[in-house]
């Protein structure tokens, strides 16, 4: 049995809820409310994990977001597993698995361990400077093995099993910190009536004062943590204010807008979990918004300071005082300033051995006065120069420091300790304040950057904002805020704080040791293994500003993103630089301030509701009979209906003869479709298409090309006249939100003074389109009242009627070549419509098709699909449909395009037929056309866009761009593949009936 | 001579505690005059100096930078390099780049890393795989490596994506590029500055250009906040602030400067040995040789010169990468940022003289710009040096504006970048 | 993300309004009388400002009307809404 290091007794953990959970396959035991780290160091765990670079052995070094070291691998090889959890925000659950990471075979024994004896070859930028000879070998072996060390934990290889939740949040005021400033914050604003909302990402408020029972903090005469806790439960029967517990703002935007990641799971055990939302991401936008964000212990940079049982002084008197765990039984401090011996005074109280060394010469503050009259042994002067102890550390060396402070001199002295706490001051946590594009400023007496200007509704408030003294901290906190939310109710003015004041302070970067720098190894960025001299060297070969030295020594880069180790970084280059810190300004502080899972970020949109699946009222039915499906735009289009184990070969070639022989039916109700009425109607429509509109009847129907302002064609369509001023347009299923939005612009923004209104109704009608010599048989069944004759219902005609007492309308249009007819109805009625049409039908046999025998059909006529045939570089004139385009009109959208120097070249590309001379070979669409594929370099002249075999005319068939193909029409070109080459002829791109007889059959 | 850099004098310098480096670039004060001026130190810009003076021995000439090199887009792109365009003059100038990168490291003497791991290009509807079939056999009659592969040779080259037939936009194929592949994007600005600043350029940082002097339609000049610097030829290599920069020359250029996202998820064991684009769910992913997924995002719509874009487009982005890659939905994202793209109507850069003599202009890169660095700075040296662009660079003038002439990367293909 | 005053409905997310570009580019009335370089003009060349932009938004998710915004293109922030023909305000 292996000691046990929680010998304090603690309100803050169950003890009645003991814990079971295995670290490395070890089972251990903790209580509920214990972190991973607090569990493990109350059993005298501090070897967690290896570091990147060097995989030198690492321990626990803080008690919260900031860890750099004690990164492991949680939830086991299952689909629970999760990467490089911090220890130290990672709360315990009965079953728990954590694994160290970045070692192999085991954290104790770490092969990787070698590249700490050739760290003196790879300094900072190594890889920069060599791997490049010879050549082959970078990519045999050199990348292959830096590869083979990358990462460190292991990315999950199975799908999630949680969910993930968004939620939109907006109130007056939100306050980001729960500690004392962001409690009295909160107080202040909901007593004003303000919706309020306080985030903290622990599971319980309070922040450093709510286990502080040193007794030099009083607030009215009592122990701060004594007057914080009533205030707390105040606080939760307040109106007007939410508390999110184990929420951690993650990014906070321009507008005021934040977000913020509520844990909802991660501290249940698993079989709890299955199922459930896991997280929850806020989407918060708050008209004010104080940040009470703290600040967080600076580490002291000195030889050898990775080890494990090196900790920050403020953590282990957390582990101490809130957790109950003692982190060694020989500690010893060392520190820059007063706050540390908060730490030496409660293991003193706990009797656990402590020594201080301290940096100064000496301090006036009550803290220390306490300590020292507590007996605890102080060296003043003196700083660490070595330490020892391979997985954990065994004992240091101390020197005096010389009198500038600027060399160690004398003696060395040993001492023995298995816990070595370190403060080197604080820095205030601006993260979310720049990110909101706050401006910072130095101050030189404690060296910190501070909030400055801010472009947005929002202060900071305690620590965050520079305030370290419990007296400042409340005082400057309710100033603040009641300037801040103009508030009246203050329960708080005649408060009365006694605390110590810090009186002496001395920063020093980096410290002196008595061997040269490049014999040591003071590391800055733990998880990283950049030392001190690294930023030396980066400066030395010219790397000056901070973005610089940060990249080529990778400081900061860590999955702490370097909240440890960027000041130093900076403190270091301006001390070399001999440039004031303030003016070097930081690296950016970019989101998120903790990593933030990619679920929680996507939320439900996973799956099924990725996109949203847009689906016709005859979906159903075409799933009923097993057709198989397109996406077209977020459309589900059906594709063919194979019968009988058909190929879609088969299916098609079967459908399309159907169609031309007999009857074939589409559901045509993708296409989008744009109701425009107004008095200037006919006028719009002459501007947005290329051809003229104001001498269509009323019932009659025509085809439409539009252009872009660059004369390229963007969309085309059937447009029926429904009344003296209201058309129907319809456009392509995929373009048709554009062309709406396009059409929209135009209106709204050049042309105000016509009078047209446009609705998008694609999604209120259902289409199905008949077609075939049999077509007219079947509508005449379907709507035995209505005259089909030819003259009076000819083709590009419409007409109103009715089905069962329902209205439809009937177009007489054709994008098959066939006699053909589209009946639109109301959507609702649109299955019904389809069946009533299968069945009038199915004495002629009537087959259903889908869009790949559609595209057959339309291409042996010649027709264009745009998008397909055309692709953004192609005018109307490229396209032969030079009849299209009026040469009357003064006007229209794209047409002064046409007339540029390149559009009117030509030999430009132009939409051709191919024909295969091998009449039975399918091009593949996407193929390549040459002249020569001998000369090089081969010249591409364009590229097959359709291609199909023909039932109908029993070979294949083909719609391509060639340059210059008007002229080529009868002259053999090639079609080069991969492993062949296919000899084809240019041909007219009708293939079919091109006299149009068929339209009357 | 600097110190040449190897695994021996990594050794050599290991016993002064590599207290003995020099200065990977000098830090001068401007000179009063110069051959010639490149305005941006980045990746392009810096290329572009040190091509001037390796092949066409124009050694008087300075970089002048804002901020510190390799500062903007350079530095914050996701790295990926391939050369498989659909249209002639792009991947002949792309393909130039390829064949630059593969063996920069040794022409500059720094490693560079260039990871030749694939770029694979993912097809989710029957257009997607027209227009990549199409690009394919393009790149294939223009000796460009590229390849197609069914379904199941995706799901063979790249285990880990999601080729169920039942998701929202099933993987339909895709195309393979095995010579391309990524960078490390810091290397790149600091090898050329290293290697320019060895044959005599000036590499000014923290110097912004406040003007340019003309007399009629001949450059005289620039105004800097580091003084006047005298000079016949500008070479504007500014890429987000490209219009900035014509603005002061009194010329308007077809371009909007517009916010590109970026992230990285916390670094991982490999688990994606390849680069993987989809832009019909508009996810790009590979994996960095420190293990973190880099993620490109998409950009904003509107013009913005903040190096910050909207949340939404991260949303969308991590979403598609999920459909794709749902195994990676409990990774957590370390760090987003943004750059400021600009971007033609065509999507194809401009690489190009002006109607001012002495001023000439390589900008429009919009996202794709990393991948031609070093063969953008070669034909935009030639053509500073020359007065005339080389044959592969031709196409990418301001004219095609006018004519109407375009590269149409943009409208042409499913995937333009 | 910003929040966008429509004129028409009021203060919305951005996620709502689709962008429309550079404002008060007027779609030339004579189009076939410009100059190739005049039309290129109109149809390419953009400020592209980095500062104060008038620009075009449209309420896409919303009323789906276009308006005029005036923004500071150096730090997003938005200095004032004004309607489609209505003279921009000073700020």
């Amino acid at each position: 049995m292996s000691e046990n290091f929680r010998s304090i007794e603690t309100k803050f953990l169950d003890k009645t809820n003991r814990i079971s959970f295995k670290y490395n396959g070890k089972k251990y035991y903790g209580y509920k409310g214990d972190t991973l780290a607090s569990a493990l160091l109350s059993n005298g765990v501090h070897l967690i994990g290896r570091s990147f670079k060097y995989h030198r052995p690492r321990g626990i070094m803080t008690c919260g977001s900031e860890e750099p070291n004690a990164i492991v691998q949680i939830g086991g090889n299952g689909s629970f597993t999760e990467p490089n959890v911090r220890a130290t925000e990672q709360e315990i659950y009965e079953g728990l698995e954590a694994s160290s990471q970045n070692c192999w075979p085991s954290v104790e024994f770490d092969i990787g361990g070698i590249n700490n004896l050739i760290s003196p070859v790879i300094p900072a930028g190594f890889y920069y400077k060599t791997f490049m000879w010879p050549k082959k070998l970078w990519y045999s072996l050199y990348e292959p093995a830096i590869r083979l060390s990358a990462g460190l934990g292991k990315s999950p290889t199975q799908p999630d099993p949680e969910l993930y939740d968004h939620n939109h949040l907006h109130c007056d005021v939100l306050i980001v910190g729960g500690g004392i400033s962001g409690i009295i914050a909160a107080s202040i604003s909901a007593d004003n009536g303000n919706n309020t909302v306080l985030i903290d990402d622990k599971n319980s408020l309070g922040g450093s004062t709510i286990y502080q029972n040193d007794e030099n903090f009083k607030i009215n005469d009592e122990i701060s943590s004594t007057w914080l806790d009533k205030k707390i439960k105040e606080l939760k029967k307040k109106q007007n204010l939410t508390i999110k517990h184990r929420t951690s703002v993650a990014a906070f935007h321009g507008y005021n807008y934040l977000l913020a990641r509520e844990s909802l799971a991660d501290h249940k055990s698993l079989d709890e979990r299955l199922n459930k939302l896991r997280q929850r991401l806020w989407k918060i936008r708050a008209k004010k918004v104080i940040l009470a964000t703290g600040a967080i212990e600076r580490p002291l940079i000195f030889n050898n300071n990775d080890r494990p049982g090196v900790m920050l002084a403020n953590s282990v008197k957390k582990y101490i005082d809130f957790f109950g765990v003692k982190c060694g039984n020989k500690n010893i401090i060392f520190t820059n300033n007063d706050s540390a011996y908060e730490t030496a005074i409660s293991l003193n109280k706990k009797g656990i051995e402590v020594v201080v060394i301290d940096i100064r010469k000496n301090s006036s503050s009550t803290l220390v006065q306490t300590t020292k009259d507590a007996g605890i042994k102080i060296y003043w002067n003196h700083a660490i120069v070595n330490t020892s102890g391979y997985r954990r550390i065994k004992s240091i060396q101390i020197m005096e420091m010389s009198e500038d402070g600027t060399n160690v001199v004398g003696k060395k002295t040993s001492l023995l300790c298995d816990s070595l706490s370190i403060s080197g001051g604080w820095t205030p946590m601006v993260h979310l304040f720049t990110q909101s594009g706050g401006k910072l400023k130095f101050r030189d007496a404690d060296q910190v950057f501070l909030p400055n200007t801010v472009i947005s509704d929002q202060i900071s408030i305690g620590s965050c904002n520079g305030d370290f003294e419990l007296d400042d901290v409340i005082k400057n906190t309710i100033s603040e805020c009641k300037n801040f939310l103009s508030a009246s109710v203050i329960d708080y003015d005649l408060l009365k704080v006694s605390c110590p004041k810090q009186k002496e302070s001395k920063n020093i970067w980096l410290l002196p040791n008595n061997k040269p720098l490049g014999k040591t190894k003071p590391f800055l960025d733990f998880q990283n293994d950049s030392t001190a001299k690294d930023i030396k060297l980066a400066m030395r070969e010219g790397f000056k500003s901070i973005e610089h030295v940060k990249r080529y020594t990778t400081t900061g880069m860590g999955t702490d993103q370097g909240k440890l180790a960027n000041m130093h970084a900076l403190g270091i280059i301006s001390e070399t630089a001999g440039v004031k810190m303030g003016s070097l300004g930081t690296t950016t502080f970019r989101p998120p301030y903790t990593p933030l899972t990619f679920g929680t970020i996507v939320g439900r949109n996973v799956g099924t509701f990725f996109d949203i699946t847009r689906k016709t009222p005859m979906h159903d039915w075409h799933k009923d009979h097993k057709a198989q499906f397109e996406n077209v735009g977020q459309w589900k289009r059906a594709w063919y209906y194979p019968k009988d184990g058909e190929n879609m070969y088969q299916a098609v070639q079967r459908e399309s003869k159907a169609a031309r022989e007999s009857a074939g039916i589409l559901d045509a109700s993708t296409l989008g479709k744009i109701d425009i009425k107004g008095t200037d109607a006919s006028e719009f429509l002459n501007r947005v298409y290329t051809n003229a509109w104001s001498k269509l009847g009323i019932s009659k129907c025509r085809y439409g090309l539009m252009l872009n302002e660059d004369g390229m064609v963007y969309d085309d369509g059937v447009t029926t006249r429904l009344g003296e001023n209201h058309y129907l347009m319809t456009t392509t299923t995929g373009g048709a939100a554009n062309v709406l939005s396009k059409l929209e612009d135009y209106l709204q923004t050049e042309w105000p003074e016509l009078d047209v209104w446009l609705t998008s109704v694609t999604d209120h009608f259902a289409t199905a389109s008949i077609c075939g010599p049999n077509s007219k048989n079947i509508l005449k069944k379907l709507f035995p009242n209505l005259d089909f004759n030819d003259e009076n219902f000819p083709h590009m005609s419409f007409k109103n009627a009715e089905m069962d007492g329902i209205n439809c309308r009937i177009m007489r249009i054709s994008f098959t070549g066939e006699h053909s007819y589209e009946i639109n109805i109301e959507s609702k009625y649109g299955k019904s419509l389809w069946e009533k049409c299968m069945d009038a039908g199915k004495e002629f046999n009537i087959t259903p098709y889908g869009t790949e025998t559609m595209h057959l059909l339309r291409a042996e006529k010649g027709f264009i699909i745009v998008g397909q045939d055309t692709d953004g570089t192609m005018t109307p004139i490229d396209l032969q449909m030079d009849w299209i385009v009026s040469k009357k009109k003064y006007d229209f959208i794209g047409k002064r395009s046409l007339y540029r120097s390149d559009t009117m070249r030509e030999d430009r590309k132009q939409l051709v037929g191919l024909l295969t001379d091998n009449p039975k070979e399918i091009l593949e669409e996407g193929a390549q056309i040459v002249k020569n594929e001998k000369k090089q370099p081969i010249e591409m002249l364009g590229h097959v866009t359709s291609s199909y075999f023909s039932p109908n005319l029993n070979k294949s068939i083909a719609l391509a761009v060639v340059k210059n193909g008007k002229k080529l029409k009868g002259q053999k070109l090639l079609v080069p593949m991969k492993d062949k080459t296919i000899n084809v002829t240019v041909s007219d791109f009708i293939f079919f009936d091109s006299k149009n007889e068929r339209l009357n059959a | 001579m600097k110190n040449n850099y190897s695994i021996i004098s990594l050794i050599k310098n290991s016993f002064t505690y590599h207290e003995n480096w020099q200065q990977a670039w000098r830090d001068p004060e401007p000179k009063k005059e110069y051959e010639a001026v490149i305005v941006g130190g980045g990746g392009h810009g810096l290329a572009t100096a040190f091509y001037l003076a390796k092949k066409h021995n124009m050694k008087n000439i300075a970089v002048v930078e804002k901020g510190w090199i390799g500062g903007g887009n350079t530095g914050r792109n996701t790295t990926i390099i391939r050369s498989n365009y659909l249209w002639d003059a792009s991947a002949g100038l792309y393909d130039h780049a390829l064949k630059l990168w593969e063996n920069l490291s040794q022409e500059i003497n720094y490693n560079v890393m260039f990871s030749q791991r694939g770029v694979m290009n993912l097809a989710h509807n029957l257009q997607d795989v027209r227009d990549l079939k199409r690009r394919t056999h393009a790149n294939r009659l223009n000796g460009i490596d590229a390849v197609w592969l069914s379904t199941e040779e995706v799901k063979k080259f790249c285990p880990i994506i999601n080729t169920s037939p039942d998701i929202r936009y099933p993987v339909l194929g895709g195309t393979l590029q095995r010579r391309a592949g990524t960078a490390r994007h810091d290397a790149v600005a600091w090898g050329y500055a290293r290697g320019a600043d060895a044959m005599g350029v000036d590499i000014i940082q923290n110097c912004e250009v406040k003007g340019i002097k003309r007399n009629g339609d001949t450059v005289e000049g620039i105004e800097t906040t580091k003084g006047f610097i005298k000079t016949k030829k500008i070479g504007v290599v500014a890429a987000g602030h490209s219009s900035v920069i014509a603005n002061m020359a009194g010329i308007r250029l077809p371009l909007e400067s517009k916010p590109l996202q970026a992230l990285v998820s916390e670094p991982v064991k490999p688990i994606i040995d390849t680069v993987v684009m989809s832009n019909a769910v508009h996810a790009y992913v590979s994996q960095s040789d420190k293990g973190e997924l880099v993620i490109g995002a998409g950009t904003d719509a509107y013009v913005s010169y903040t190096q910050r874009g909207s949340h939404d487009i991260v949303e969308g982005t991590l979403k598609a990468i999920l459909e794709l890659y749902p195994i990676f939905s409990r990774m957590k994202m370390l760090r987003q940022w943004g750059g400021i793209v600009d971007i033609c109507p065509d999507a194809s850069p401009i690489i190009s003289k002006t109607n001012i003599k002495g001023l000439y202009f390589n900008c429009g890169w919009g996202t794709g710009g990393f991948k031609a660095t070093p063969g953008s700075g070669d034909l935009f040296a030639h053509t500073i040096a020359n007065n005339e662009p080389h044959k592969l660079n031709a196409a990418f003038n301001l004219n095609r504006f006018v004519s109407g002439d375009l590269v149409d990367e943009h409208g042409a293909a499913a995937v333009a970048h | 993300m910003f929040i966008i005053n429509c004129p028409f409905c009021g203060e919305r997310d951005q996620s709502e309004f689709s962008a429309g570009g550079e404002a008060h580019i007027v779609r030339p009335k004579q189009p076939t009388e410009l100059s190739d370089d005049e039309w290129a003009d109109f149809l390419f060349m953009r400020k592209n400002i980095k500062g104060i932009q008038f620009e075009r938004w449209n309420h896409a998710h919303g009323c789906r009307k276009w308006f005029n915004v005036i923004r500071d293109t150096s730090n997003d922030k938005i200095h004032a809404v004004y309607k489609m023909g209505e003279k921009p305000p000073s700020i």
